[in-house]
């Protein structure tokens, strides 16, 4: 049998860390050009020589052992607790060319950690147009490490790394920095408190602001008694522990890392100069934020009707062939659409990635948080906020994800609540449906009024998200502790691999994270469609064809006067019925109560179960809609899609978190139920409000 | 009148001078935000906030209220 090495990578955010782990372990993995964007534990195995094995585990990015998130106080925990199953017995701390002083900060606070610990000095493919020469030795003897020079873009230097990793016993222990040399007195008072346990360990648990999940039962003891220390005396000793470390650092640095600036090419300082212009810069990107929304819309289109019509033909194939019953019909009705429901939403998930990992790789998005930040900040948003926003447009679970890398807790929070009032794909089938009914397609000021029709519902959207983001701001008493710091990295060719693998690996998150939920839900929503309580359901059949009015009906209209009859008393019928009371002021009857209810899998479900209830038996756009245009309010006897009706409908779906997928993803971003269910209580009742208004005002 | 980062115009530099660290966030420090190390200004967003700088070798965007805590000699 093998033997297997653990190896931690560590490093700051940008350095081509998660690159090296691919091209280490060939594991499809995320490279991010934006700070934190590796979160998750990522592991990946490599061959180090015919016997020895790597397990890789490719760490979160900090700049620091010092954690102010909690991806940050991962590493802390993984190198601190012997008992953690990630305790590596190799360090490979990576750093780039570009910020190796930076980089040379954590190597030391590695080093003090008395784990074999190799430096990786990466990009080096960049070495000779920045003008950089290295001294290695120098740096191998101050730093008391071994020096790999490596490139994960070309691919070079990885045998070395891979030996240097086998050689690692060899690797001196010695730190570069004595915790002591900070403030003597006080570190050999607590080492003479706690003899058995190394100093800068005791300083570490005495000075992290995050608290400790994962340590070992010593660890634990040993944090329990720690003398308290206040804030501003610890302040200061990390200040002193920092200025100490770069003290060490710049003994050398100079003699080791010289910088020839007459061979360095200075585009970046070109390109900075435009895209981050006062005027400029918000030009170019309103322009690229145009083309994306083309492009998602535009691309995604074809791919999303494909998938439509592949379940629809599939869910009647499988009807028409299996045998009736009770599998058949969960499968047929519930299963497939369900799937089918998660799948149509592949192809804009995964063009919005595309782009939002191209601006990443490039280092693009650095910019725009920078030129976005101000106006962001007046609604207690942040320059961070951006993203999710625009991503907000396809779909809001992968927007309430990229909010991560917010550090504010407050921003964070408030971009994830107002969120969802973007307005979303899934938003998109039940409007134009609507549009198209009580909206003439008719030209106002020469621009198609169903055209400007959605166009201003997009806006309401926009809107109401800021809007109420302002408002958030006002009530919410958050102190956010951590600052907005942004790294702006050197502008890259995005690596066509990479973007891949982000795309890959977002569209599947979405489809196992969200996907999962819809399926279920849909499942639900079936059986409560296919169910009922009393012998009305069960003896549809019987009921409806004994009726005068089915005499003259064919087999087929037979068929769905049954099902329309089956529905109006399943579960999900009686639900509809009991909540027609409250809808009605809206302008809705039960049947549109019960569209309501299974569209909170997912907002487009409406339009199919109308179809369903109104047993429309295509699922054909065009037949659903001139079906629809026929109902008549048995109050009113005018149509039910009136005008008064559609704009509350349309209001309706703009405000109201209709979504269990969000709700969902709120509750584990935000670590508990209770803002996904203050969001869902707002937005319902906002929602509510507003189409009441609009429908009494109406009609 | 103190000069502090925020006070600083496109292209110019200034020297860090002794500041408490009490409301300095640690990260900013880590970055190489020490008494005595030069920061320089490269980009500023309207109305002057957020700024673009480069503070020891490092290129990072700051909010003003923070830039206005540390204080500088501005070099010419």
């Amino acid at each position: 049998m093998s033997k297997q090495l653990k190896v931690a990578l560590i490093g700051n955010p940008n350095t081509g860390k998660t690159s090296l782990f691919n091209q280490l372990t060939g594991l499809n993995q995320k490279v991010g050009n934006y700070p934190g964007i590796t979160v998750d534990r990522k592991q990946g195995f490599c061959k180090l020589s015919d016997d020895v094995r790597a397990s890789i585990n490719d760490l979160p990015g900090t700049y620091s052992l010092n954690a102010s998130s909690a991806d940050e106080q991962i590493v802390v925990e993984t190198l601190l607790n012997h008992e953690h199953p990630d305790f590596p017995e190799v360090a490979v701390v990576i750093s780039d060319i570009e910020n190796l002083k930076r980089n040379l900060l954590l190597f030391t606070q590695v080093k003090n950690m008395q784990i074999p610990t190799i430096l990786v000095i990466n990009m080096a493919d960049q070495m000779e147009r920045r003008g950089i020469k290295l001294n290695i030795p120098l740096l191998e003897e101050k730093l008391q490490t071994r020096i790999v020079v490596t490139s994960s873009r070309k691919g070079t230097g990885l045998e070395e790394l891979k030996k240097q990793i086998l050689d690692y016993k060899e690797l001196p222990l010695k730190p570069c920095v004595e915790i002591e040399e900070i403030n003597p007195a006080y570190f050999e008072k607590l080492e003479t408190q706690f003899p058995d346990i190394d100093g800068y360990k005791l300083w570490l648990m005495l000075s992290q602001e995050m608290a400790y999940k994962n340590l070992d039962q010593k660890l634990r003891e040993v944090h329990s008694r720690l003398p308290e220390i206040s804030p501003s005396e610890l302040k200061r000793l990390q200040q002193k522990e920092t200025i100490r470390r770069y003290l060490v650092i710049n003994s050398f640095f100079n003699e080791a890392y010289q910088v020839d600036k007459n061979a360095a090419s200075d585009w970046r300082s070109a390109i900075d100069r435009i895209l981050t212009h006062k005027i400029g810069g918000y030009v170019i990107f309103f322009l690229i934020l145009l083309l994306i929304f083309q492009a998602i819309f535009n691309w995604s289109s074809m791919p999303m009707d494909l998938i439509d019509g592949l379940f629809a033909s599939l869910s009647e194939y499988l009807n028409n062939n299996l045998p009736e019953g009770t599998l058949t019909s969960l499968l047929a009705e519930g299963v497939v659409p369900g799937v089918g429901g998660v799948v149509i939403f592949i192809p804009q998930i995964a063009f919005l990635f595309l782009f939002i990992s191209i601006l990443e790789e490039s280092g693009y998005m650095s910019r725009i948080v920078f030129l976005m930040d101000r106006v962001m900040r007046r609604f207690g948003l942040s320059g961070k906020s951006v993203v999710p926003l625009i991503s907000g447009t396809a779909c809001s679970i992968p927007a309430v994800m990229a909010t991560r890398n917010i550090e504010n807790w407050k921003e964070r929070l408030i971009t994830i609540l107002v969120t969802p009032f973007i307005t979303c794909s899934a938003r998109l089938p039940v409007y134009l449906i609507i549009i198209s009914l009580v909206i003439p397609n008719q030209n106002f000021l020469g621009f198609n009024m169903q055209g400007l029709t959605l166009m201003v519902l997009y806006l309401l959207g926009f809107g109401m998200a800021v809007l109420s983001a302002a408002i958030l701001n006002k009530i919410l008493k958050i102190k956010g502790r951590s600052v907005f710091m942004v790294e702006m990295p050197a502008y890259k060719l995005p690596l066509p691999k990479n973007v891949l693998i982000t795309v890959i690996e977002k569209t599947k998150s979405f489809v196992v994270g969200a996907g999962s939920i819809i399926l279920a839900l849909s499942i639900v929503l079936w059986f409560l469609a296919s169910n009922g309580p009393s012998d009305d359901f069960k003896n549809a059949t019987e009921i409806v064809t004994s009726q005068p009015a089915s005499q003259h009906l064919s087999p087929d209209e037979l068929n769905t006067a049954v099902s329309s009859y089956q529905l109006k008393h399943s579960y999900i019928g009686i639900l509809g019925h009991a909540i027609e009371p409250a809808i009605r002021p809206l302008g809705y009857d039960w049947k549109m109560g019960i569209a309501l209810i299974s569209s909170f899998a997912a907002r487009e479900v409406f339009v199919g179960t109308l179809a369903t209830i109104y047993s429309v038996e295509s699922d054909e756009e065009e037949t659903i809609k001139t079906r629809m245009s026929q109902e008549i309010n048995p109050d009113t006897g005018d149509k039910l899609f009136n005008f008064p009706t559609g704009i509350s409908l349309l209001l309706f779906y703009a405000f109201a978190l209709q979504c269990m997928s969000t709700v969902a993803i709120v509750k584990r971003e935000t670590n508990g139920w209770k803002w996904p269910l203050i969001q869902l209580a707002f937005m319902s009742c906002f929602a509510y409000l507003c189409s009441l208004t609009a429908y009494q005002i109406l009609s | 009148m103190k000069q502090t980062i925020a006070d600083l115009n496109r292209g110019e530099r200034g020297v860090i001078e002794n500041f408490s660290p009490d409301d300095i966030p640690l990260k900013f420090l880590e970055m190489g935000c020490l008494p005595g190390n030069e920061v320089s200004l490269i980009q500023m967003a309207p109305f002057r906030d957020p700024i673009y700088i480069n503070v020891n070798g490092n290129n990072l965007a700051i909010r003003k209220e923070l830039a206005n805590l540390i204080e500088i000699t501005i070099v010419k």
